[in-house]
């Protein structure tokens, strides 16, 4: 299953809804490229919500670390939603989990942004 | 009781898998009954990593493994595969990677082979150093050694051969 992303607005905030895989290829290309959209509008408050992401590899993990540097240097925000185990467990091994800021209830997440 | 795994049905399930990826490369499957070991070869793609993938999550179920070390084990296998197709063969069309998957009694037994210039498992950078936390690569290694029991290197001059090993215990079926 490839990787799909729906945006929506709320309260200022970009809510980037992934489903799918995020490896090597396709999904990794769709975040970067969804991000830096985001970013070129001057959207700098994003959270990506990952509760429908089934899967994720190494490269996907690099993206999502690359996509929350991206958006820090450009000044803004990238939060994580949702996290399945599957990914929360990645993140605990790969010592990454302390790096993103991570919230399982949306709209906590987006008052949680700085205004 | 001994686990055995159908040799005349796992070949036919790996080759359905390997499939039709690839109609250049050369592709091979070979069962030995006594050792239950199936191996092919496949073009250097990333549709060849999943079929790989796929393959490894199937042998990881055959081999009884629980429902939480199989995706462990899959993905294991899959960055192993990504590494000889984009570090090693570089998406060469005209290189191969090759890969094994023999289910003895004590373990599943993967072996990943590329074709490209050899791999120092040594010179790579600790992804958890708090000065690579934030690269966005480097993590594929880290993630087969925390999934499998043991993983060995072998320079081929050319080409890496990377196994993979992870033990059976005595819950599983068939050990």
């Amino acid at each position: 299953m490839s990787m799909k992303v729906q945006t929506r607005q709320v309260d200022g905030v970009t809510i980037l809804d992934l489903s799918g895989r995020i490896t090597l290829g396709e999904g990794s290309v769709t975040i970067r490229d969804s991000v830096r959209d985001m970013l070129t509008k001057g959207q700098k408050k994003i959270l990506l919500n990952l509760g429908e992401i089934t899967y994720i590899d190494s490269s996907g993990i690099g993206e999502l670390v690359s996509a929350f540097t991206t958006v820090k240097n450009a000044g803004g925000e990238l939060k994580l939603l949702n996290l399945t185990k599957k990914v929360h467990d990645l993140l605990q091994i790969t010592k990454l989990y302390t790096v993103f800021d991570i919230k399982d209830d949306e709209a906590a997440a987006i008052a949680s942004f700085g205004k | 009781m001994t686990f055995e795994v159908s040799t005349s049905t796992l070949p036919t399930l790996l080759l359905s898998a390997a499939g039709d990826a690839q109609t250049k490369s050369a592709r091979t499957a070979l069962a030995d009954p006594t050792t239950s070991r199936v191996s092919f070869t496949l073009d250097s793609t990333l549709e060849s990593v999943n079929k790989i993938e796929q393959t490894a999550e199937q042998c990881a179920q055959r081999a009884g493994f629980d429902e939480d070390t199989i995706p462990h084990i899959a993905m294991a296998v899959r960055e192993a595969a990504v590494n000889a197709v984009l570090h090693g063969n570089a998406y060469d069309t005209r290189k191969h990677i090759m890969a094994s998957f023999e289910t003895t009694s004590d373990a599943l037994i993967i072996r990943i082979t590329d074709q490209g210039p050899g791999l120092d498992p040594e010179t790579l950078p600790d992804p958890l150093a708090p000065e690579n936390i934030l690269r966005g690569s480097g993590r594929g290694i880290f993630l087969i050694r925390a999934f499998m029991d043991e993983v060995n290197f072998r320079q081929l001059h050319p080409g890496t051969e990377l196994t993979l090993i992870k033990y059976r215990t005595p819950a599983q079926p068939g050990s």
